[in-house]
């Protein structure tokens, strides 16, 4: 049933048939045949964007918010090289995401060419897989093979890299036979094997001091593998924690939940995973702002590990049980085979557990102290959550890189999947605002904030163009400290609070700057005044970005510093780092 | 001006290598495809593993598959990592690790020009013949030898030529299979 058409028109077509409904993208020399396609049709609508890192990072937060692929278009040369941020970042987090990349016309490739660069050398390492369509036979297959190859096992962005001349080209459209696509070899391992699972079954049975590891891979699989994370949770008893990545997967109302873990996690969480005598690790991949010094990392457990990566099995930590498979379908069988053997959870056997863990939380190590003078960065947050509640509307968040991301992770508690958007792996500054933006694009209808610092904002500030144009109400709330304060953090505690360009000078006026935008701007410096502002940014039908001058030194704590094991954690209360800044080194800053 | 007499430390946590470094043969089906090359050779270079030898060509026409065979000196923790890592790559069918399967038959061919006249001459056809080089180009002054073998066997050929008037090498890297009626 194959249907004549251009190239250009072929790809318009794939998108259509793989149930796409918004694209990100900027058009330019080599992609015009595709957007003059574009233009001829009203199924896919073209989000335009201001600079192509903000596309690329606008279908990641489209990605994550709605668990189906984000799409780019953008064209050849500074197209594609501004995405390759983008790709990167999705690439580190297991983001799958579609960027469509033009190219110069197939005999200009390797001339040098106006705009033209090698994309497919460039973004090899940076994607799960990238195709340079030289045919337009081949097109039909390569559009729906990426669709399978970005969506599939470990998720990740692909480029599909079109020439000009290919774009113009006839040809036949035709909807590929999945099974006799051209990488035979790509069959990702979906389920568990079942052997595996019952013997982490059985560790589970026996254990003392459990503990559940969960990571973006439980979120990547779907809600489904959220609910059976609950009822596994529910039925075993463990305590929960969870990755940055994996934030909402298990619900933070929860009593099981022990907060996030990591560099910045709670000291319940850190304290329970160096501990434990089981950990259940469940879509997370040991990640280096994880377990802090490898071999000091929990030294008296065993470990599972279910991951869909077969490559992240045993590259950091070793694991006694490895389990590869999808996190959605290990956690049914673990359920099922959990079921066939207990009813119940073990109380007894876990109530010394539980009471460790309650003397730990009773250090209450987010705990910080309020001021009524200048607004506390986790204050801010706190207010920004609880006003948030009473809404009644799905509240997405979204962040860019730094303290405040921390603060957000800590201080906004979700009880969703799919509700919270930041740049984990690559830890991209201005991934937030333009994020906020693609999910504000599937969810029309939430509430969509994006919580940045100064620093992080400017990265990709233009986006806020973006969201006036397309009537998105996104909310910005900037914690303003004037400082890139994680780097400064940093260099308080190892650079001998030598500020080395980590403070932001020559700031522009953020509310003058969203009006000339044609958004709202709010400023707000006052405690006592922060409950009415944001009221007054949610009740703004449009996007605002709201400029909260915070505690300039405030450090971010918990912290494990770099180096050392979970157990020797810096506590709001035992350490104050921020007692080594000292009169000399204000100065300076 | 004095900060590197300070305290400092490190975003990251780097252990210390505890484990010595092994010579593996691997081998790796993959579709033959533009890029495929520099897919799984960036990937050495992108995750910092040594290659020592890399050889490739289409091995199986109708099924447009070509077959890599690379020699990486690592760790045996890294050397899972690079098979888990190459097997991650969406055109690799598979990788075998031909050391670790046990018997496998290693060769290689090199092309070896040596130059000289008189005794020398004399002595060098000798050495070929005890290592039964074929004589691939020969003039008055010098001659060209095709030697085929296990690389060990090719660098004391090499090395012997050494003294003899050898001009230049060139070898084709290792061609490696397992014994037995096992195929990959």
């Amino acid at each position: 049933m194959a249907e004549k058409m251009t190239g250009a028109e072929m790809v318009i077509q794939a998108l259509t048939d793989q149930g796409v409904e918004h694209i990100f993208g900027y058009p330019g020399g080599a992609a015009l045949p595709i957007y003059d396609a574009l233009f001829q049709q009203e199924q896919v609508q073209h989000i335009l964007v201001r600079h192509e890192q903000g596309a690329t990072h606008m279908a990641e937060g489209y990605a994550r918010s709605t668990g189906k692929p984000g799409v780019v278009l953008v064209t050849s040369g500074p197209g594609a090289t501004n995405a390759v941020t983008g790709l990167t970042d999705a690439l580190m987090d297991s983001i799958p995401l579609i960027c469509i990349t033009a190219q110069v016309p197939t005999n200009l490739i390797g001339s040098d060419a106006f705009q033209e660069c090698d994309t497919v050398g460039i973004t090899r390492s940076c994607t799960k897989y990238n195709y340079l369509v030289k045919r337009v036979e081949d097109l039909p297959r390569i559009m729906h093979e990426a669709f399978l190859i970005a969506t599939t096992g470990r998720p990740g962005p692909v480029v599909i890299d079109i020439p000009k001349d290919v774009q113009f080209a006839l040809g036949d459209y035709y909807m590929p036979d999945l099974d006799t696509l051209r990488h035979q070899s790509y069959r990702p391992q979906m389920d568990g094997d079942t052997a595996a699972i019952t013997a982490a079954v059985d560790m589970m049975l026996k254990a003392e001091r459990p503990v559940f590891y969960t990571g973006g891979g439980v979120i990547n699989a779907g809600p489904e593998a959220s609910a059976h994370l609950r009822e596994l949770a529910e039925i075993t008893g463990f305590p929960v924690t969870s990755t940055l990545m994996g934030l909402g997967a298990f619900p933070a109302s929860n009593p099981q939940w022990l907060g996030m873990l990591g560099m910045h996690g709670t000291y319940e969480a850190n304290l329970a995973m160096h501990d434990c005598d089981l950990m259940i690790n469940i879509g997370a991949r040991f990640d280096d702002r994880i377990t802090g010094r490898v071999d000091a990392f929990s030294p008296g457990s065993r470990k599972i590990h279910v991951d869909i990566d077969p490559s992240s099995i045993n590259k950091v930590v070793r694991v006694d049980v490895p389990i590869i498979g999808d996190c959605e379908r290990v956690l049914a069988e673990m359920v099922r085979i959990y079921r066939s053997k207990a009813n119940q959870p073990r109380t007894e056997a876990l109530a010394p557990w539980w009471d460790q863990i309650a003397k730990w939380r009773a250090v209450d190590s987010l705990g910080y102290k309020n001021s009524d003078t200048v607004i506390k960065p986790q204050y801010a947050i706190e207010r920004l959550y609880e006003a948030s509640k009473k809404q009644g509307k799905e509240v997405f968040i979204t962040t860019e890189v730094g303290q405040h991301q921390m603060w957000a992770a800590q201080h906004f508690h979700f009880d969703k999947p799919n509700h919270w958007m930041t740049s984990g792996g690559l830890g991209t500054m201005g991934y937030g605002l333009p994020a906020a933006v693609g999910v504000q694009v599937a969810h029309p209808d939430a509430l969509v904030i994006d919580i940045a610092g100064e620093a992080s904002v400017q990265m990709t500030m233009q986006e806020l163009s973006t969201a006036v144009q397309y009537r998105l109400p996104i909310k910005i709330f900037i914690l303003n400290n004037e400082r890139m304060g994680m780097v400064r953090q940093w260099q308080d505690l190892l650079h001998g609070s030598r500020y080395a360009h980590s403070y932001s000078e020559s700031l522009p006026d953020f509310v003058k700057l969203a009006e000339a935008y044609g958004g709202k701007g709010i400023r707000c410096e006052n405690p006592a005044e922060l409950d009415a502002a944001i009221a007054e940014m949610f009740d703004y039908d449009g996007p605002v970005l709201f400029d909260v001058i915070v505690e300039k030194d405030e450090n971010c704590l918990p912290m494990i510093p770099s180096g050392k094991p979970h157990n020797e954690i810096i506590l709001p209360d035992t350490a104050n780092i921020g007692d080594i800044i000292d009169e000399k080194g204000r100065a300076l800053v | 001006m004095n900060a590197h007499l300070q305290p400092t430390g490190s975003a990251y946590f780097l252990t210390k290598e505890t484990q010595e470094i092994e010579r593996h043969t691997l081998s790796v089906l993959v579709d033959n495809e533009p890029g495929i090359l520099a897919r799984v050779v960036g990937l050495f270079s992108a995750r910092g593993y040594n290659i020592e030898s890399l050889t490739v060509s289409e091995t199986e026409h109708g099924r447009r598959l070509s077959r890599i065979t690379v020699v990486v000196i690592a760790t045996p923790k890294t050397l899972i990592q690079i098979k888990l890592q190459l097997e991650r790559l969406v055109p690799v069918h598979k990788v075998h690790d031909l050391t670790a399967e046990g018997a496998s038959l290693e060769r290689e061919l090199a092309l070896i020009k040596v130059a000289g006249s008189g005794d020398s001459r004399a002595e060098t056809l000798r050495l070929a013949d005890a290592f039964r080089a074929q004589i691939v180009d020969a003039s008055v002054e010098s001659f060209v030898f095709e030697v085929t073998g296990k690389p060990a066997k090719i660098d004391s050929f090499i090395a012997l030529m050494q003294p003899l008037g050898l001009v230049e090498v060139v070898r084709t890297g290792l061609a490696a299979i397992s014994r037995g009626p096992q195929g990959m």
